[in-house]
Parts: C-alpha cells; structure tokens; sequence
C-alpha cells in the first residue's frame, strides 16, 4: 500500500508502496521481484532524515521479523531478528544480568536500524559503536540471504555497518551483551559556566566515567551541564532498589498531544527551559543513582516529541570532528547563532576509536548533535558553510541523521567511500537496495 | 531529490526564459541544483538562459521546444523530460501571456488564444506533468499564477480570468496530489516589473522577479501551499476579495 513517509524529522515526505515481509524467504523475494525504483528497509522509523524512505518504490517494513534468543548464553551472546527493538533486547537482557553495551539516544530502534547506522552512545570511548559488539549478521540481498561477520565476508560486514541499509536487509543478528549487576547508574552532575568549561569539564568526564555527555544551552553562548555514568553497584542503590536491582523502573510518561500548532516552539520558551534546565544542575558535582534507561534516553520520556517542531519539521545536524578541531564546535554554535538559527537541543560527546566500516560516522574526537527546526530562515546556507568547515578540519556528519548535507562534500567526509562503493556494486549490482537519502548524496547510481 | 529545505536537485521549467523562473533558478542552482531542463518556445533566448545558468555553477542544461497551444504535444514532452532527468525534483509552470486588455477585447480570436495559453495549456502540462510526479512519488510543482486570479478587474480581466481557472486547477492539482509524495504551490505574485509588463504603470506592491524568487524559495523551505509575492498581498487581497463591488469597481479605476 502506498503510504507517506517521513523520518523522524519530519521534512521531505516522499511516498512508497510498503511491504510488511514476515520470513526472510518474503524478504528475498520483494528484493527479487524487479520493482523498477528499488527497495529499502525501514524499521521504527527514528533516522531523522530520508535514510528509510524510498519515493515511489517499495519500503520493507521489518517491524514482523522480531525475536530475541540466546546464542550462547554463557558467552553472553544474543540471537535477534532484525526488526527487533533494542527495548525489547533489553526487557529480555535486563532482567537475567545482562545488557547491550551500546544503545543511542532512543531504545526505540531496530537491530537493523542501529546496524545501518553503526549507533553509538554516551560511552563510545570506553565501547566504541554498535559493530563492536556484532559478532555476525544474516542479511538479504536480491540473489538470497548473506553471511557476514568480521571473519566471513569482512567486506561485506563492514560495508553494511553504517551503510545505511544498502548493502542488505538485516535479517538477524548475534549481538554480544555485557553482565550488569544493577539496572542504575551512578551520574554525577555539574553546571559548566561557558563552552570552554563544558568542553573541559567532558574531556575530564570522559577520562573518568563509562558514560560522559554534556548538554549545551545553545542560545546562551554555549554555557552547559556535563554528565558522567558509571554502572551502579547494588551497594550504591538505596536500600528499597537493592531487592530487585535489575527491576525495570517505568519512569513518568509524557505525549505531546497531536493538537499542537503548526509552528515550531518560539525561542522564548526554549530559552525559559533551558534556564530551567541549567538553573536546576548543581554548581558543584553531585552524584545521583538514576535508572540505567532514564539516563540513556531522556527523550524518550515524551512520545512524539518529535511534533513539538511544528509542520515544516527540523533537522538535526550531528557532525563529528578530530580532537584537535575542538574549536570548531564554538565556532558552529556561533555562526548559528548570528544567523538567528540557535539549537533547540545541543548535545556534545567525546568519541574513541573509529572501527574498520568505510561508512561509519565515529572518528576519534568531538561530536556535536543540533535540533534546529527546518524552515529557519538562513539555516540552509548556515549548514551549508558548517559543512565545508566540518569537511575540511578532517570532519564528517552523520548520515544516518542527514537531511541536507551538500552532496558534493560526502566524498571528502568519508574517504572510504569507494571501497564501499565497491562492495555495493559487488552484492547488489542491479541497485535495487536504494533509499531517498542514497539518490540524494549520490551514494547509489 | 529535494532535501529537508526543499532544496531540488533537478528541474523541470515550461517558460524557460520567464524571468522570475530565471531568478529561480538562479537561487537554486546555488544550492543543490545541478541539471536543469528548460522548455520554451524561443530556441536563442532558451539557449542564452542555458548560458548563464551554467556559468553560475549548474552541470547540465538542456533545452526543449515547447508550444503551449500544442497541447497534442505535451504528454510526450513532459515523459521524455522525466526521462532524461531520472527524477524531476521540482517542476516550475512559468509560461503565460499579459496581452492588452483593450486589444483582446476588439479580438476575440486572441483572447480566446491567451486563455488557452494561460489555462488550457497549463491543465495540460499540470496533468502530465503529475501523473509522472505521482510514479516517482515526490517533487514540487511551482505554478506561477497571480493576484489577477483573486478577483476579476476591468483593467485585465482577460488575463485574471485565464489566470483563475489556472490558479483553481492548481489548487485542485494539490488536493489531488495529497499523499502522493507530490505537491504543488500556487505562486500569486502581484505586479511584477519584467519584460512583459514594461511600459506599464506599476501597481500598489510592484515587486522584482528576484523578490518573487525569494518568496518562492521560501515556500518550499516551509511546505507552503500559497505563495503571495510580496507577502503582504495575502492580507491586501483578502480585504479586497471581500469589498463589496461599486467600493471595488471605484478603486479599480483609479
């Protein structure tokens, strides 16, 4: 059935016929059956921009592959569908003493999801991005199903992590959990007065704790509060959590209501919240035990909150560059600032090592996540400049995350993208795998 | 494709040479566009836009003959368009005809010649135009009507009614296109100073082909449905819409 079709953000809605493949004998053959306009997985939907949309050709929901299985349950290593939801994983994992060592901002996305984007988290420097952690995948191509892992098909793995959903349908997946003893974490919390302070005070964070993240007020000059984790133990948890440590904690639950006005929130109520939200962090460093999943994905106490960006939707500009070019992040918040489009949301994290995927987004440094709402006047000739600036200090942005990036700079963004582009020829050389996103950065043919 | 800004990659103009189409282009060759089609009837003044259009950075311009009163010739037109663009992000309809009130009303033949051009031809190409657009399942469509089409006058009623038809076809074009991927954005430009109304006495809001260009941009950064150019003409317009007629008769003189 055709149906419109949008990513998280909201903008640049296309239309495909969706298909909802249940077997991955129905997943090979809606690859096989020669739809001129191609085909492309989609899973919860959570990419930001057109990275899951497919305009006029077919758009595999994989939302009826799920399933969570131990592989070796001594080993810690999960059997899971593509389609499945990284919640989901963790309702099974938590539970027994286990969890997925990497998650990203939402557990609202698919294993296939956070494959075709190689997610990371608030911990990358201690446990790199999600393919760390991949021992094998079962993928579909037009020709049948694949086997890939760091052993079998190097190339065809790697391509796929962070490929953007290119180079195969994710049908399942082994994914290696870590042993936790409490479903918490210890978080210490601090105000930092300027940028300078923020990006000193994460570097110091990052060092420090599993877990580092700083939040950026982006329309005060980049003053902020920085964040570090680390796995609580059940002698940190008060005496009333110490009976079921692992026991999920369902935190309030807020929806945005669908009545919402079609323009975005106006500056001066993001400025009273972000005042709020830096007037209530302490001064001085506290620690607190909070719920592992509250700490890991506060957005995802408000449902729909994507909404709260009105009709014309935002984009959100991710880009990652090298330790040494750390002023960049000053400069970007500043240029957006002068052309009257601060953030709505800043987020800054400190990645570690990059891993073997021509594709994947985290290199060693800063990164630096923007909500900024779409229809700002300026934005685009604003990101247009950042993304120059971000490609020549050695950067890129995140396309999994992407819906505008000038598709002339992907080349110098990803050096490796030949190698990739090889390895896409070579597994699907009739391109039926294609995504909006693929057309538009002339990553497919 | 078009990005999250409305940014198109290729396009699609009837009416190549239209000035506000040229200021257009222009603006989005600065951003993402980078093949153009320019269809038109006039080969040299085509050929002189495909010129400066691919001195301000696009990669490849093609032209095409088209007559708007052929409409025989349309459907084939707009395919082998789309065909040798792979996907038209944005498609823009700028043709149209001004023609003298006092002129068309002494030659029937002529009027009836304008409202064809006007209207006629743009259900024409519109028609084909969306049955590719809803194939490829995405794409603008930019009709460039006008504040004419708002309310009949005595001074251009002519024009302001092939205008009407045209401007409520497209209207119509986008409700139909709901869902489709496809859209459509009405642009209402009032009096525009351009090589078609030179020699005229401007009109209260008298804008530039770069204003109306900018306004259009704007449109498709917002997901607009109607673009006034200026502006301000969505306000004046809804006041004069509803004057009662001898008050809107008076004014019209003057």
């Amino acid at each position: 059935m055709r149906e419109l079709l949008t990513g998280w953000g909201r903008t640049a809605p296309t239309a495909a016929d969706v298909i909802r493949p249940a077997t991955a004998e129905e997943v090979v053959a809606a690859l096989a059956d020669g739809e001129p306009r191609g085909a492309i997985a989609r899973g919860l939907g959570r990419a930001y921009g057109d990275a899951a949309q497919n305009a006029g050709g077919h758009v595999l929901s994989t939302l009826a592959l799920g399933g969570v299985e131990w592989a070796d349950e001594q080993a810690g290593l999960v059997r899971v569908s593509g389609g499945t939801s990284l919640d989901s994983i963790q309702r099974f994992l938590v539970p027994q003493g286990w969890a997925l060592p990497v998650l990203p901002g939402t557990r609202h996305v698919t294993v296939g999801g956070a494959v075709a984007a190689d997610v990371h988290g608030k911990n990358h420097r201690v446990d790199g991005s999600f393919a760390r952690h991949l021992a094998q995948l079962t993928l579909a191509l037009p020709d049948g199903v694949h086997r890939a892992s760091p052993a079998e098909d190097p190339d065809l793995f790697w391509a796929t992590v962070g490929g953007l959903g290119l180079t195969g349908v994710v049908l399942d997946a082994v994914l290696a959990a870590r042993p936790i003893q409490t479903a918490f974490v210890r978080v210490a919390t601090r105000r930092a007065v300027d940028l300078d302070a923020v990006l000193a005070g994460l570097e110091e964070a990052a060092g420090r704790h599993r877990y580092a993240v700083a939040w950026i007020d982006g329309m005060a000059r980049g003053r902020g509060v920085v964040a570090g984790g680390d796995d609580a133990l059940t002698a940190d948890l008060p005496a009333a959590a110490r009976r079921a440590p692992l026991a999920r904690v369902e935190g309030r639950h807020l929806a945005v209501p669908s009545w919402l006005p079609g323009a975005p929130m106006p500056p001066v109520a993001v400025a009273a919240l972000n005042e709020l939200r830096w007037r209530r962090a302490p001064s001085a460093e506290t620690t607190t035990v909070e719920p592992l999943e509250r700490f890991l994905f506060p957005l995802d106490a408000v449902d729909g909150w994507n909404r709260l960006y009105g009709r014309s939707g935002f984009v959100q500009y991710q880009f990652a560059v090298p330790a040494h070019a750390a002023d960049l992040i000053g400069t970007a918040l500043d240029r957006l600032a002068r052309a009257g489009c601060a953030p709505l949301l800043a987020v800054l994290k400190r990645f570690g090592a990059a891993d073997a995927a021509p594709l994947s987004f985290p290199i060693p440094g800063w990164t630096l996540a923007l909500d900024l709402p779409a229809a700002l006047p300026g934005l685009a000739v604003a990101l247009d400049g950042l993304d120059e600036l971000v490609a020549a200090a050695g950067g890129r942005v995140y396309l999994a995350k992407d819906a505008r990036l000038r598709p002339d700079l992907v080349e110098a963004m990803y050096p490796a993208l030949d190698a990739w582009r090889a390895v896409k020829a070579r597994v699907d050389p009739a391109g039926v795998l294609t995504s909006d996103l693929g057309r538009r950065l002339g990553l497919v043919g | 494709m078009n990005d999250a800004q409305g940014s198109p990659q290729t396009v699609l103009v009837f009416g190549g040479t239209s000035e506000i189409a040229q200021a257009l282009l222009r603006r989005l060759a600065a951003r993402r566009a980078h093949t153009v089609v320019l269809a038109g009837r006039d080969p040299v003044a085509l050929e002189a836009v495909a010129t400066r259009l691919r001195v301000v950075g696009v990669t490849a311009v093609h032209t095409v003959a088209f007559e708007a009163t052929d409409t025989d010739s349309h459907g084939r037109l707009v395919d082998d368009a789309f065909d040798r663009l792979g996907d038209v992000d944005l498609t823009l309809i700028a043709f149209g005809a001004l023609g003298d009130q006092a002129a068309l009303e002494a030659d029937p033949a002529a009027a009836a010649l304008l409202a064809r051009v006007n209207y006629v031809a743009a259900v024409s190409v519109g028609l084909a135009v969306a049955a590719r657009l809803r194939v490829q399942g995405h794409g603008n469509l930019v009709a460039l009507s006008s504040v004419a089409a708002e309310r009949p006058r005595r001074s251009n009623f002519v024009y302001g009614s092939s205008k009407a038809g045209m401007d409520a076809f497209f209207r119509g074009l986008g409700d139909a296109l709901r869902g489709s991927g496809a859209r459509v954005i009405v642009v209402r430009p009032g009096f525009v100073h351009t090589r078609m109304t030179a020699g005229m006495t401007p009109q209260p809001f008298a804008t530039t082909p770069d204003a109306v260009a900018d306004t259009i941009v704007r449109g498709l950064e917002t997901g607009a449905e109607t673009v006034w150019a200026p502006p301000i003409l969505r306000w004046v317009m809804t006041v004069l819409r509803h004057l009662p007629a001898p008050i809107f008769r008076r004014l019209d003189r003057t």
